[in-house]
């Protein structure tokens, strides 16, 4: 039950959705099997909400996007991955509060 | 609004405390935490919780125990508490978002997956270290990975991962293994498993790189050390309990789990405690919801027996 303003990344729209945007991108790595997952979605879903506009935020299936998962070498989930200019510029792995997610976005607004 | 009891935590422990509570007609509030349906969200099977003749998923089992429980009332809200304050009466609970006031407190925060305490293990995290084989082991198919620990946790992940993995070698610094006879069986029975045994962790490489190529394993008689070539480390060495919101006002055994006696009391009237967080000998779910109902009856009798003043406030 994704939030409206959660896009959904894959393979095919990595590059145009989060590489080539210029501001922040926060892309959540996450599988239907992934219990940790689950309950870290609803807080992705609230910083859609509090970031609206000023960062970029959606979700990548690990399952169905594995050149994507494979490239940025992501063996573990759930992992957030804050891009910006293209890059990764910071991460969080495994369940975190809302807060202190927060606290890593705000250093690149 | 004074509450008749807040549940802090929603493990085994917790939703059954809530659902005793909920009962008794007490509307209970469970915070439910960080780490919400506590452990048994991060096993597969669970084949000795009585009841289930064919085993049952961790993560259903949880989803059933916290349906029953909102069945009879239970309040149940995604949050996690900063502070408590347990010297008065009312005691208080504070999350980010809000303040609860209640009579008496069920603490079932559990105990959460030890780390090494290496910096490599923190750098690499996420990338090749994890604390969750149900989590990750889906990334290291056709790769050789260790496990590190001895108790059944550990021949549990070992187990586990050989369905994804070539070689999954189990590194214990002891000679010889804690985990229960069944479970040590099983894992010497699976070709897949190796053995490093008085073999401490050093070091995990490479951070340079961003990825896990190797351990570095120092022999505990010898001092020898090793390099073991693996893509993937998965620690199960144990766990610490979440009594930090408590320090202070709660007494605690030198490894920071909450004391209880005559049942699920402690040393703070009207507070209880159930679980993990007040039990390192047996740490199964149905010890923690069997604790789970003690504290819960506890609290209800703690309740009947305040000054009717204090009842009803």
């Amino acid at each position: 039950m994704a939030a409206e303003n959660v896009q959904t990344f894959t393979d095919g729209n990595f590059e145009a959705s989060v590489l080539k945007v210029g501001g922040p991108v926060l892309v959540d790595f996450w599988a239907e099997w992934c219990g940790p997952c689950k309950r870290l979605a609803p807080t992705v879903d609230a910083l859609a909400l509090d970031y609206g506009g000023k960062v970029t935020i959606g979700k990548l299936n690990v399952d169905e996007n594995p050149y994507t998962t494979v490239k940025f070498n992501v063996r573990g989930i759930p992992a957030l991955l804050l891009f910006k200019g293209g890059l990764v510029v910071d991460q969080v792995v495994g369940l975190m509060p809302k807060e202190d997610i927060k606290k890593v976005i705000d250093k690149y607004l | 609004m004074i509450r008749n009891v807040i549940i802090i935590g929603s493990g085994p422990a917790g939703l059954t405390a809530a659902l005793y509570t909920a009962r008794a007609n007490m509307q209970p509030l469970v915070i439910e935490g960080l780490e919400a349906g506590g452990q048994l969200m991060l096993t597969t099977l669970v084949e000795n919780y009585p009841g289930y003749r064919e085993g049952i998923m961790g993560p259903d089992l949880i989803a059933d125990m916290r349906v029953q429980a909102e069945k009879f009332g239970a309040e149940i809200i995604q949050s996690q508490v900063t502070a408590v304050e347990l010297c008065a009466l009312p005691l208080v609970v504070r999350t980010a978002e809000a303040e609860f006031r209640a009579r008496t407190v069920i603490i079932a925060t559990g105990a959460s997956a030890r780390l090494l305490g290496l910096p490599s293990e923190r750098t690499l995290m996420g990338h090749g270290v994890s604390t969750c084989a149900t989590c990750d082991g889906y990334f290291f198919r056709g790769q050789e990975i260790a496990v590190v620990g001895g108790g059944d946790s550990a021949m549990e992940e070992a187990l586990f991962l050989t369905k994804f993995a070539t070689k999954v070698t189990v590194v214990h610094r002891r000679g010889t293994l804690r985990a229960s006879k069944i479970m040590q069986d099983k894992a010497r029975a699976n070709a897949k498993i190796e053995w490093r045994l008085n073999a401490e962790v050093d070091q995990i490489n490479d951070t340079t790189a961003g990825e896990v190529t190797s351990m570095m394993l120092r022999d505990v008689n010898t001092g020898a050390r090793t390099e073991l070539p693996v893509s993937g480390v998965f620690v199960a060495i144990g766990h610490t309990p979440n009594t930090s919101l408590f320090h202070g006002q709660i007494e605690m055994d030198a490894n920071g789990y909450l004391l209880t006696h005559d049942g699920a009391k402690t040393s703070v009237p009207g507070v209880f405690a159930c679980g993990d967080v007040q039990d390192h000998v047996y740490r199964q779910a149905i010890t923690a919801a069997g604790t789970g109902c003690m504290a819960a009856l506890d609290a209800e009798r703690y309740l009947d027996g305040l000054p009717e003043h204090l009842q009803t406030a």
